[in-house]
């Protein structure tokens, strides 16, 4: 046939074929997937691996399976973030700042109430819709835990993870130095004399307890607020809406820290002032230096876990964790004669996405009852929902109901950062010696005075 | 002519001065300034006038005063200079007090005079010791920050660290560096770190100087102290001050002690980039108070620099 | 003995041993680097592995992000920066000295202070704006972009002496001979001055190549970080260091400005031709 009949054939074939194509394609594969974006500090093969890994090979494939059987397909994209925390924070208020930014991001409790100041985040609600609050995940998660990223009543993501701080300690050591086990001291003069029996068997560093500016929030949190509750009240009155910037209970916590690091030599404050302390505390506490230390139990888990750099031998038999005691039995913070305090980290939904319904969509979807299972099963850790365990290991289990009911959290509030930033300072002058308590404490209230102003704090008697 | 003076020979002390004349005209310049100009416009320029007008705000990252700030004038420097406290550790008079000490040690006294010790020692050699030295101290510049940061720790760790192994076998003792002397730290790490430049570009200044004037001053019986006095130092003059500017500027803003003390112990080797960067990027991301610093840091440099152009000039010898 | 001869081997021995005390004030703190990433037990001494492996490399290795992190996006932005840098301070420098341009050296230093600003902490949010408004975020190109514009004042500075000292008889001749001016540029200049390139190419690649602070501003995509924020995908999730981990991904990434390093010097020898003077 002629060349030009030949062609049209092939046109008309052609045409022919896409039309039953496009006829006998089912409606769900004519659709485009919508794009939804997610990242955390995790990196396959490096920090937080074990979040990768149940992103990437569980948590998503699920998902999208699921979405594409629905005939509303999703792709969700994992986007890994290998910078450092401070970089990841500067990272969300610069994109914030000019409206882009990834879907969902992974978010420490602490920031929100600056990003909301910053006019950065929107609650919930009003981002996805009013049907946020019916998630059925919200009546299994305890109103403490919801407030990690809450503020002023409202609901800005989904928490995934809190902890709680305890005082973990070397049974090896403790033997060595004649001290009975279990060992669970009830008063700071308890804790304070085990330190010195401690010294005087010959270990180290009987005592360490956060403090200074180079470990940034972990002074705040794991040294400074666990003796200051003990002393018996917080950092702020949530009745009255002030900052507490001077009071008998701060002398305590700071005369505590200048009994551990100045008078008697309880504590290497030379930990405390150099550049990469913490991780020098958590080597010589693998090398038995280190008698007692105060943590979080990220250190069980992750720390001193095995397969980790600092991990001690044996972990089971030779490491113990005992509650951090009030100064006395009832002295405490709300009467308790135990304390701790607990941080958080959860996931946001950006106000800037295309996608609200179908971010909430896998944000619920992995905040799910059997998503938590599995990451629990790969990473034990404290659970936020009522309804999944803690797997696999016993401590971390014992930890969680031990503690969980003395647990307090950091107000959250803008200007808490700042004042994190003093009271990390306030420590370090102690600790070094450089002021005395009574001075260190007159700058910390002239610095919160500053910062939050003279209406917003008080002095306690 | 009194003792300790060298008769030289008249033709030695002229100094040969090339004429710097144009060859193309001034149409032709520009075309070659063209990508410059460019860069410097948007990359510079206008990034600069935004931080010096960013210097008047009370800017922040975060917090309320994030999406509201406003006009302070000259608040954020007065804070800065704040006679009450500008001087405690942990403000801007004492950072600005411990960058000059670490300025002075490190860049005049660590990369400048040992850059041009090296640069002299070496002079006129070439062969195996020449290179091998050269390339061991250009290595300690290229090799990237973080990885040097993390070396000087481990260098000098009060237990473990290689330094105090080595002073320890000579008998000197095992000083906790970067904990009872941080800024002695820091000024032997940058010193370190930034000698290749010093030796580098005495050595070549050095290059340029004719032989036959070295020649000349041997055969009439200079020591080595009026060699230096009588012809390196004149016709090097010029290049010594070029470098002091580029690396006192430079050290003024190096940023590295960081990764190693973190500006501590307890503030005591918090230098102004390490400040600034406290301010700009920690608590609340105070941008315009960083403006502010970046700003009087620059006035800083640029009175150094007259400085040294003054003093060059007024040692010429006519 | 001739006490010339005397005096000569007094000071052979004197440079020796100068020699040696320069080289090992140099070398001593390296040696950290070249032990540790082959220890399996983190350290901060410098101890010759008792049985060396390379259990630290194949566990950096696992690490894809940090990988092309260094193998990719460093060689990119690295050698961006140093085409661009060298191309344009080259170009501008030869402007600044053929032809009569008044103020040249205050306008030079001058930018050089605008620069030291610009590089500084407290710039990182106008430029980040800036490049925001140009659409470059997360592109290499914007990072190579801002990066140039903060090097190229000292590029020039440290180009403009090289030039200012060849002399211009040649290109004075080829203009006369009817030579464009570019021509004269490509086929006089540029030869002559190519050692003075190679510096400022060498030294615009090896700031490219450790620059952390404009990389974690203006990039976001994990396919385009560089191997200075790739390094803390190597700490744990408490912000504490691997060290083991560390040094071996530090190691991998000292390599390369190393080997660049030897072979230009071999080629072309890594020396500031006549000096800078002002």
């Amino acid at each position: 046939m002629s060349r030009s009949k030949f062609l049209t054939l092939m046109l008309v074939t052609s045409l022919v074929m896409a039309l039953v194509g496009a006829l006998s394609a089912s409606p769900a594969q004519a659709q485009e997937p919508v794009k939804v974006t997610i990242t955390a500090r995790a990196v396959v093969g490096g920090v937080n691996n074990n979040l990768a890994v149940w992103l990437t090979t569980f948590a998503i494939p699920t998902f999208e399976e699921m979405m594409a059987a629905q005939g509303t397909p999703v792709d969700v994209e994992f986007v890994e973030f290998g910078g450092g925390d401070e970089q990841l924070k500067e990272q969300y208020a610069l994109d914030l700042s000019v409206g882009s930014g990834y879907d969902i991001m992974a978010f420490d409790g602490f920031w929100v109430p600056e990003f909301v100041g910053a006019g950065l985040l929107k609650p919930l609600a009003e981002v996805v819709g009013p049907e946020v609050n019916d998630w059925e995940g919200w009546g299994h998660i305890s109103e403490g835990i919801q407030a990690i990223l809450s503020y002023q009543g409202q609901r800005y993501g989904i928490p995934s993870g809190t902890d709680v701080r305890q005082i973990f300690y070397r049974k090896d050591l403790f033997e060595q130095a004649g001290i009975a086990l279990p060992w669970q001291p009830t008063s700071w003069a308890e804790l304070l004399d085990t330190a010195r029996t401690l010294k005087e068997a010959g270990i180290e560093i009987p005592l360490q307890i956060n403090a200074g500016t180079a470990m940034g929030e972990a002074t705040t949190m794991q040294g400074y607020f666990m003796v200051l509750l003990g002393a018996g009240h917080h950092l702020y009155d949530f009745d009255d809406g002030k900052w507490i910037v001077k009071s008998p209970g701060i002398l305590d916590t700071l005369n505590f820290y200048k009994t551990v690091y100045v008078d008697e030599g309880l504590g290497d404050a030379r930990m405390q002032l150099l550049q990469d302390g913490r991780n020098r505390s958590f080597v010589a506490f693998r090398d038995g230096q280190v008698g007692m230390l105060v943590e979080g139990d990220w250190f069980w888990r992750s720390v001193i876990a095995p397969g980790s750099e600092t991990a001690v031998e044996n972990r089971n038999e030779v490491v113990g964790w005992a509650m951090m005691p009030a100064k006395e039995p009832g002295a405490g913070y709300r009467g308790q004669d135990f304390v701790t305090i607990s941080g958080g980290t959860g996931w946001l939904i950006n106000p800037n996405t295309p996608h609200p319904k179908e971010a909430w969509a896998f944000l619920s979807y992995m905040s799910s009852r059997d998503q938590v299972r599995a990451f629990e099963l790969i990473q034990p850790r404290i659970s936020f929902r009522d309804d999944v365990e803690v797997a696999g290991d016993a401590v971390m289990t014992a930890m969680a109901n031990a503690l969980l009911q003395y647990s307090t959290v950091r107000p959250m509030l803008p200007e808490y950062p700042l004042i994190s930033t003093e009271i990390q300072l306030m420590t370090e002058r102690v600790v070094s010696g450089e002021m005395s308590p009574e001075d260190a404490m007159d700058a910390f209230a002239e610095a919160v005075t500053e910062i939050a102003g003279a209406d917003n704090v008080k002095t306690l008697e | 002519m009194g003792p300790g003076r060298v008769a030289w020979p008249p033709s030695l002390l002229e100094r040969n001065v090339e004429r710097k004349h144009a060859i193309f005209p001034a149409r032709v310049g520009i075309i070659f300034l063209t990508p410059t100009i460019l860069f410097v416009v948007v990359f510079l320029l206008y990034p600069f006038v935004r931080v010096f007008l960013l210097s008047f705000t009370n800017q922040t990252l975060l917090g309320t005063t994030a999406p509201n700030p406003e006009f302070v004038g000259l608040a954020n420097y007065q804070r800065l200079f704040d006679p009450d406290r500008w001087m405690r550790l942990g403000e801007f008079g004492s950072a600005l007090e411990i960058t000059v000490q670490f300025v002075v040690g490190s860049a005049l006294i660590g990369q400048a005079g040992l850059g041009m010790l090296i640069a002299w020692a070496f002079y006129r050699k070439r062969g195996v010791l020449r290179e091998a030295v050269f390339t061991l101290v250009i290595l300690a510049w290229i090799i990237p920050e973080t990885v040097v940061a993390f070396t000087w720790v481990a260098f000098l760790d009060w237990e473990f660290g290689t330094l105090n192994s080595v002073l320890d076998t000579i008998g000197l003792g095992r000083p906790d560096w970067l904990f009872d002397r941080p800024l002695h730290s820091i000024i032997l790490f940058n010193s370190w770190r930034g000698t290749a430049f010093s030796m580098l570009l005495f050595s070549g200044a050095l290059e340029t100087i004719p032989p036959s004037y070295v020649e000349t001053a041997e055969v009439v019986g200079a020591n080595a102290w009026q060699k230096f006095r009588d012809i390196f130092f004149p016709l090097l003059r010029g290049h010594i001050l070029t470098d002091l500017i580029l690396i006192t500027l430079w050290t003024f803003n190096v940023f590295t002690p960081f990764l190693l003390t973190g500006g501590g112990p307890a503030k005591r080797t918090e230098l102004v980039s390490i400040y600034t960067y406290r301010t700009a990027f920690m608590g609340r991301h105070e941008f315009g108070k960083g403006s502010a610093i970046a700003v009087v840091m620059m006035l800083i440099n640029l009175t150094l620099a007259l400085i040294y152009l003054a003093s060059i000039r007024r040692r010429r010898v006519t | 003995m001739n006490t010339f001869l005397a005096r000569s081997w007094l000071a052979r021995v004197l440079l020796f041993v100068f020699a040696v005390v320069i080289a090992a004030f140099f070398v001593t703190p390296l040696l950290w680097l070249i032990t540790a990433p082959f220890n399996t037990q983190a350290n901060l001494a410098v101890t010759i592995p008792s049985n060396p492996s390379l259990a630290n490399f194949e566990a950096v290795y696992n690490n894809k992000f940090a990988m092309r992190a260094l193998f990719q996006n460093n060689l990119i932005i690295g050698g961006g920066v140093m085409v661009l840098v060298a191309g344009v301070a080259t170009m501008a420098s030869y402007g600044l000295s053929r032809t009569h341009v008044p103020g040249r050296d205050v306008l030079v230093y001058v930018l050089i202070l605008f620069s030291s600003v610009v590089s500084g902490t407290a710039a990182m949010v106008p430029i980040f704006l800036l490049v925001f408004r140009l659409g470059l975020i997360d592109t290499y190109a914007g990072v190579i972009l801002v990066m140039t514009g903060g090097l190229l004042p000292s590029a020039i500075f440290i180009m403009r002496d090289f030039i200012d000292s060849i002399p211009r008889s040649y290109e004075e001749a080829a203009l006369v001979c009817g030579a464009s001016s570019l021509r004269v540029f490509r086929d006089v200049a540029l030869p002559m001055v190519r050692p003075g390139v190679v510096v400022v190419a060498i030294w615009a690649f090896v700031n490219a190549w450790g620059a952390f602070l404009i990389p974690s501003v203006l990039l976001r995509s994990p396919d385009r970080m560089p191997a200075s924020i790739a390094s803390y995908s190597f700490y744990t999730e408490a912000g504490t260091p691997n060290l083991t981990l560390l040094s071996a991904y530090a190691f991998l990434y000292t390599i390369p400005v190393l080997v660049l390093y030897l072979i230009v010097n071999w080629r072309f020898g890594f020396r500031f031709f006549g000096g800078i003077k002002s």
